[in-house]
């Protein structure tokens, strides 16, 4: 809300001089005052963290000052010190650095030594700016001031282009996961407004971050010192087509920034009144990592893996019928089960890691090096474990990106690749899902320091070469895309997920996924059939039927499914898919990306499969035609733990279809 | 699933101010939350309520009691502690003079400000505390605009700025040694307008004296003073019948009102709203003293 500026049409103050003057604008008339206070209230303001970074000469406390200074944010007794203080150094121009660089040291030496923080507000939106100096040897604070930062502004000198400088920031925006980057190309005053130099610089940012992962950056060209496309469009820039600076920031899309999928609610504090003042009251504190909750929803403790429902969420004002990120509540469970800080909530579909073994990025915060001989802590929601181990992979040259892999220890101001091993399990997602269910701090144990603060990989994407064994292409980089799973779900409205019918041939497989298919849609749930015999036509057509054939039919459908079901789509597999070392491995992967594979055993007996036998399968099979037919010639290995069994055939298909849907429903993944 | 969860930017700020207490009463030992009677540490005890009811705070509330405070503030002190059923600590900069471990300033410009250091360290150090609540905002000040959320200070209260430690998402960093404590700054990211909203949106009571109301006072270095027992007049200051009210409750000494005719919540933020000056630039003579003057106490231990 512009308070002080003019959007708002509210009349300040003129002389600020005194508040003795007179007063004339004290005490609003009442309407006046009344009309404005539901103006700020009903407004359902949201906020936008941003953080800037900028080398030492960028002008980054110029722009901030700027930026402060034209949505006329500025105290008219701050503006006073800055024109005394200005005058005072000789300067003959307002030196708007000045509302920013706070400590004495500071002044002194004339840099910015720490992260500061300033807040503004506009009609649209409430801002709070996360100030950080660009250093290199302050790295570490760009990292404070940004880590939960919605928006980076990477400032970049007109006339020196991209330096190291501006790498680092790229590259610690992308490593931080921030969803938005917008590059302020400043000094444009002094390349004349040149377009050239502008396109230059987007060309060379765009190269460079080409091996990032920064899903939305934006260029602005701007003068900070003479206010171009800051908060006014410049005139002197008429090439340029895009909104100023503050615009972009009023109007960036955030809402689909958060995870509203997968359900994480770490526990930090137990509410629990003596049972003088309120009865058998106990209610679990925290604030929702992730998803959303619900009384009513089935949820698992992680890491002692008990479940229960949620029998109540509780704020102070009452009750709450759902509970999302990032609010504050306290939840009550239906059973007396073992709960206490460092526990996290979830639901038991939708499950983070629990290993004592995890692999990270970290920034280096400490003078003194990372040190096997050292004691370490890692503190990761709100569970503090020791540190076993911690062998460093790699370290990023981050202006290259070359990874040196002969490096064995960071220091202050590293990036690096580091495997921990710890010393009791964590509970946790990979930063890339979820930012605060990814992330870390590494404490010493003897100076009470943090020391490194650290983002979990996901491995089985980020690590090539590791895990799958079929991989055989280990220097292919995923390629990630613009669209978290999030934003991308939550934009569609409906998530995706993998069933997988298994069972012999002719069980009926096929024709209950086929009607599932249809209800789904029915229901504008997009659904696809992935048909075994349909898939050996194409894709898998190469492939015969002997075991290894059939694993790498089954392992090629699974990849197909796992996308679909990434992009928002119910995937049925209908497949035989005899044995169950594939099928599970179809489901690792699955479990690795969070996505939920169900499988559904269609366990219709031999003899019935073999009496419908609706391709003539079976009867080529007895005649000795076909060799190794699931059943006849060939084991079909049966699953132990089904999430459910159907083609027992006491029931209709019908009433099996209900069955299937239920079960989506109970998962959440269709509504009831 | 509805595109929109969507929480307003003052339950947002309450959001991360509870998980912010949450997580110092779980892992600090002895705790204790400073409470002054303004409208910041107002918004303080709301937000323990947030935290931890239905049972008692897990933490004791204390007050630096300069002797020199708005009679109104004091009563509303003990009226809201007494309505909460929470214990309240009183440590007295009085009692610091007597003791010998403060010395008044003299003169009529004297102001017991700068002693309450003092009395606050020898309180936490007196009583084992080991992290101390403040309801001390970023947007109030340069110096305060660096500080952590959870800021370590060392033996002897000190805050050294340039040896911060790093404070990323919000895992905070708890651990000190014995002898050392953190002061919590839960509404670090609150602006004086948050507040305001806030007391509006829960309809907290606030002192009377922030609302406007007809006092004795006097004009010194182009702020408002109220007439006490506390304050000498000197030459030429002449007291006169004024409509103010106070954006800041401090000590009496160095605490300026403003004139104002807002009387309601509403007219209190609209007035904020639409102000020209800083919260502390128009009330607080401490804080103009010196272009480092907050940054000099804040490293001697001030709240």
């Amino acid at each position: 809300m512009s308070t002080r500026g003019s959007t708002s049409g509210v009349v300040a103050n003129g002389n600020g001089d005194s508040a003795a003057d007179d007063g004339k604008d004290a005490g609003l008339a009442s309407e006046g005052a009344r009309e404005m206070f539901k103006r700020l209230t009903d407004r359902p303001a949201d906020l936008l963290r941003f953080a800037t970074a900028g080398s030492v000469d960028d002008g980054k406390s110029t722009l901030i000052g700027r930026l402060l200074y034209d949505s006329k944010q500025v105290f008219s007794d701050q503006l006073a010190h800055v024109e005394e203080a200005s005058q005072r150094r000789g300067q003959d121009f307002l030196d708007l650095s000045l509302l920013t660089d706070g400590l004495r040291a500071e002044r002194e030496q004339g840099i910015t030594i720490d992260v500061a923080y300033r807040y503004f507000a506009t009609a649209q939106r409430r801002f709070i700016i996360a100030d950080t100096p660009g250093h290199e040897q302050y790295t570490r604070n760009m990292v404070t001031g940004a880590s939960t930062a919605d928006l980076a502004i990477v400032l970049v000198d007109a006339r020196k282009g991209m330096v190291a400088q501006s790498k680092r920031h790229a590259f610690i925006s992308a490593l931080l996961g921030i969803p938005h980057v917008v590059v302020c190309v400043n000094k444009m005053d002094l390349v004349d407004f040149d377009e050239a130099v502008f396109a230059a610089i987007v060309e060379d940012f765009d190269r460079f971050a080409a091996r990032l992962e920064l899903p939305d950056v934006t260029f602005i060209p701007i003068s900070a010192l003479l206010g171009d496309n800051v908060v006014d469009r410049s005139d002197a820039m008429p090439w340029y087509q895009g909104p100023p600076l503050l615009y972009h920031l009023e109007h960036v899309h955030i809402a689909s920034d958060r995870n509203l999928i997968d359900v994480r609610f770490p526990v930090q504090w137990v509410i629990r009144p003596p049972s003088t003042s309120v009865a058998d009251y106990r209610a679990y504190a925290g604030q929702v990592a992730g998803g959303v909750l619900r009384p009513g929803d089935e949820v698992l403790v992680l890491p002692s893996g008990q479940h229960t429902t949620i029998a109540a969420i509780d704020t102070l004002d009452g009750p709450v019928q759902e509970a999302f990120p990032p609010m504050s509540v306290a939840l009550r469970l239906a059973d007396d089960i073992d709960v206490s800080r460092g526990s996290t909530i979830v639901r038991p579909h939708n499950q983070p890691t629990v290993a004592n073994k995890l692999e990270c990025l970290v920034c280096w915060m400490s003078e003194q090096a990372l040190s096997p001989g050292r004691r370490y802590l890692v503190k990761q929601t709100t569970r503090t474990v020791m540190l076993g181990a911690a062998d460093v992979r790699y370290r990023i040259d981050v202006e290259t990106l070359h990874r040196d892999e002969t490096a064995r220890t960071l220091e202050l101001n590293d990036l690096g690749r580091v495997h921990l091993e710890l010393s009791s399990p964590l509970v946790f997602d990979s930063y890339r899902r979820n930012r605060l269910t990814g992330s870390l701090i590494i404490l010493d144990e003897a100076t009470n320091e943090t020391v490194a603060a650290g983002v979990i990989l996901d491995t089985e994407v980020e690590e090539p070469g590791g895990e799958p064994k079929h991989e055989r292409s280990p220097n292919v980089r995923w390629q990630g895309s613009r669209m978290t799973r999030a934003r991308r779900w939550t934009s569609l409205g409906h998530g995706g997920a993998t069933l997988w019918f298994t069972g012999l041939p002719g069980a009926g497989k096929s024709t209950i996924a086929a009607a599932v298919e249809e209800r789904l849609i029915e229901a504008r749930q997009p659904a696809f059939l992935l048909d075994g015999d349909n898939l050996r036509h194409g894709l898998n057509g190469d492939l015969g039927f002997d075991d290894q054939a059939r694993s790498e039919n089954v392992r090629r459908t699974a990849h197909v499914a796992r996308l679909l079901a990434e992009s928002g789509t119910v995937a049925l597999v209908s497949l035989v898919s005899p044995f169950a070392a594939d099928r599970q491995a179809a489901a690792a992967l699955h479990s690795a990306d969070d996505l939920e594979f169900i499988e559904i055993f269609v366990d219709a007996p031999l003899a019935l499969c073999e009496e419908r036998d609706p391709k003539g399968l079976y009867a080529r099979a007895r005649s000795g035609e076909l060799a190794g037919l699931t059943g006849i010639g060939s084991p079909y290995e049966a699953p132990s733990t089904p999430d459910l069994v159907l083609g027992t055939c006491d029931e209709t298909v019908e009433r099996e279809v209900e069955r299937v849907l239920e079960l989506l429903a109970a998962r959440g993944l269709i509504a009831g | 699933m509805p595109a929109t969860y969507h929480l307003s930017h003052l339950r947002t700020l309450e959001s991360e101010a509870v998980h912010v207490m949450r997580e110092v009463a779980a892992e600090f030992e002895r705790p204790v939350l400073l409470f002054s009677g303004g409208k910041d540490s107002i918004v303080l005890l709301r937000l323990a309520e947030k935290a931890f009811r239905p049972a008692p705070f897990p933490f004791a509330v204390m007050h630096i009691d300069t002797g020199h405070n708005f009679p109104e503030a004091i009563e509303f002190r003990d009226r809201r502690l007494a309505e909460l059923g929470e214990r309240l600590i009183i440590a007295s900069v009085e009692d610091s003079i007597s003791s010998g471990r403060a010395v008044d300033e003299i003169g009529p410009r004297a102001s017991r400000n700068g002693l309450q250091t003092v009395t606050l360290l020898d309180a936490i150090a007196e009583h084992g505390f080991d992290a101390a609540f403040g309801g001390a905002r970023r947007d109030e000040e340069r110096a305060r605009a660096k500080e952590r959320i959870l800021s370590f200070r060392d033996e002897f209260g000190q805050w050294e700025p340039q040896r911060q430690r790093p404070e990323v998402w919000s895992l905070y960093n708890g651990r000190i040694r014995r002898g050392e404590h953190a002061r919590v700054f839960p509404i670090s990211n609150w602006t004086e307008l948050d507040v305001w909203q806030y007391i509006a949106e829960e309809g907290l009571e606030v002192p009377s004296i922030y609302f406007a109301h007809d006092r004795e006072v006097f004009t010194r270095d182009g702020m408002l003073y109220a007439v006490s027992p506390f304050v000498e007049l000197i030459d030429g200051e002449r007291a006169f019948s004024a409509s103010v009210r106070y954006r800041t409750v401090g000590d009496m000494s160095c605490t300026g009102a403003v004139e104002s005719r807002a009387a309601t919540l509403e007219e209190v933020v609209a007035e904020i709203a639409a102000t020209e000056l800083t919260e502390r630039g128009q009330t607080r003579a401490d804080d103009r003293v010196t272009e480092a003057a907050m940054e000099d106490r804040k490293r001697q231990g001030y709240f």
